[in-house]
């Protein structure tokens, strides 16, 4: 530990950079060898999901190690595509109307842009106020000047929704990487990192106890596996796991463990919360293949993030 | 790389960047044969959305369908056509001396594929209108071109009527089994017929 603080900043951060990228090419590694000495077609059809989601963490890997390494242009622009395709995801199965054809101009290239040019300028006042505040008020006004009365309330209720999620939410992880606190300066890496591990390691735990406990679920129309008790293990795990990197963090074990506990939990009831909304919106998973959307599942991905990132980021920030 | 290449590569990119322009074989595989695809209409933007959901390999082979008296009107939209997406160009007035199919029989004699909108227009109304008579007589003529049915959904969202800018929503664009003229067939049963195909590509969550 202590040779590991003598190290420079940027030597820590590259550190960190070769222990992600070093795991995950042992887990390809490890999953290739997997492959090629597969006797049975049946344990390479089960493993398929598996093989999807390490795709799915060197993606997000390499977007983290960009949007690094480019600074705020990088960060701001890279968070920006991701946001941008997660709307359009988003927005594909809210079944707009034609009389939302301007707010929606609005929201995607009106509303995003601006929101990640201010994430890029630093501006963290105007960032936190542009979205709840001036768009809250833009688009129903748009939305009221196009003339369709017609469930006027739900269309509009559905895009702010969505440009909350996909764009305000999802907006936090970029200034994470940037934001710059007294004494923990250009470290903005680690804090999302720290953010990305724990609702990680919230997701996986309470997955896995889901699957051992066999409790009665809690909103059985919604999800069948989630209950109190697995949610509650998830949060330990993602406690302990922030406790563990606490020297990644400016804050110590106990502190780092509560804001760990914080975020896991917030990040696994999002997931809850897009669960309700994609049995709403009739699909089973965002990326269902034979759905209209035929996307890639990214929302599925990004939600517990979209979620857990805005009170991991104003709590960071209050803290200090 | 020509100018119309890279051209091509941008709007496909876009296509793609805006609607994710899915292609789903359910019916037959991407294959470099000669093919006459048919498809709904709805939208200015359906023959960029098959375009891009084709490999890019069968886009310099797969011709669409342009007016001439429009699609020549200016520079722009001459080049756009003819070297970017290689269009037949048809006639929209009738004379009475001129087929005016012979422009797509040329092309298919010439191997290439094409893209048709049989129903003629475009239409909003959701279930496509009656199939005009073209794509019986060019299945005639060609009885050994395989016929490959289409539906392009969700693409009436991305730019509705009226409107220029488009809104990024994800289409898809299902490709189902080909289907050839019967020996025999009435040309009004294989137009019936020919719709149906169309119209069972459906995806169930986007009927009502």
């Amino acid at each position: 530990m202590n040779r590991l603080s003598q190290l420079s900043t940027d030597e820590q951060v590259a550190l960190l950079f070769v222990g992600l990228f070093g795991l995950l090419l042992l887990a390809s590694i490890v999953m290739a060898l997997r492959s090629i000495t597969r006797d049975d077609d049946e344990r390479f059809q089960r493993e398929r999901p598996y093989r999807r989601d390490l795709r799915a963490l060197w993606l997000g890997a390499v977007v983290f190690w960009v949007s690094w390494i480019s600074g705020p242009v990088g960060a701001t622009l890279a968070f920006g595509v991701l946001s941008f395709l997660a709307l359009r995801e988003f927005i594909t199965l809210a079944h707009t109307r034609r009389g939302d054809h301007r707010s929606l101009i609005l929201a995607f290239f009106v509303v995003l842009p601006l929101q990640y040019l201010i994430v890029g300028l630093k501006r963290f006042d105007l960032f936190s106020v542009f979205i709840p505040v001036y768009v809250f008020l833009a688009i129903p006004v748009i939305s009221a000047l196009a003339g369709d009365p017609r469930r006027f309330l739900e269309r509009n209720a559905k895009i702010q929704w969505g440009i909350m999620v996909c764009v305000f939410g999802l907006s936090h992880a970029p200034a994470l990487l940037l934001l710059d606190l007294p004494r923990f300066q250009d470290r903005g890496a680690f804090l999302l990192f720290f953010l990305v591990m724990v609702t990680a390691a919230a997701q996986i735990a309470q997955e896995l106890a889901s699957r051992r406990l066999r409790r009665a679920p809690v909103a059985r129309q919604i999800d069948r596996s989630f209950s109190w008790r697995a949610f509650g293990l998830g949060v330990a795990a993602a406690a302990v796991v922030g406790a563990l990197l606490f020297w990644i963090t400016p804050v110590k074990p106990g502190t780092a463990a509560a804001m760990g506990a914080l975020a896991g939990g917030c990040g696994t009831l999002g997931e809850l919360v897009m669960r309700a909304l994609k049995k709403d919106a009739g699909v089973r998973w965002w990326g269902n293949r034979s759905s209209v959307t035929g996307a890639v599942g990214l929302l599925d991905r990004v939600a517990p993030l979209c979620f857990a990132a805005p009170v991991f980021f104003h709590a960071v920030r209050w803290y200090f | 790389m020509t100018r119309a290449e890279a051209m091509g590569l941008l709007i496909a990119f876009i296509a793609r960047l805006v609607t994710g322009a899915q292609g789903h074989w359910k019916g037959c595989a991407p294959k470099a044969e000669q093919r006459i695809y048919f498809a709904n209409h709805q939208s200015h933007l359906d023959w960029v959305l098959i375009w891009a959901a084709l490999p890019s390999e069968l886009r310099a082979q797969t011709r669409p369908i342009a007016a001439r008296d429009y699609w020549t009107g200016s520079r722009f939209k001459h080049w756009l056509t003819r070297e970017v997406f290689n269009a037949v160009y048809v006639n929209r007035q009738r004379s009475d001396d001129q087929d005016p199919l012979e422009p797509l029989a040329a092309a298919l004699q010439n191997g290439d594929s094409l893209v048709i909108f049989p129903e003629g227009t475009r239409s909003n109304k959701g279930e496509p209108q009656p199939f005009k008579s073209g794509l019986y007589h060019l299945a005639a003529q060609f009885p050994q071109v395989p016929l490959v049915p289409a539906w392009i959904d969700n693409v009436q969202r991305v730019m509705p009527k009226g409107e220029v800018v488009p809104v990024p929503i994800l289409c898809t664009v299902t490709f189902g089994a080909a289907l050839q003229l019967a020996p025999g067939e009435d040309k009004r049963a294989f137009l019936a017929r020919a719709r149906d195909a169309v119209l069972a590509l459906r995806p169930r969550e986007s009927e009502s």
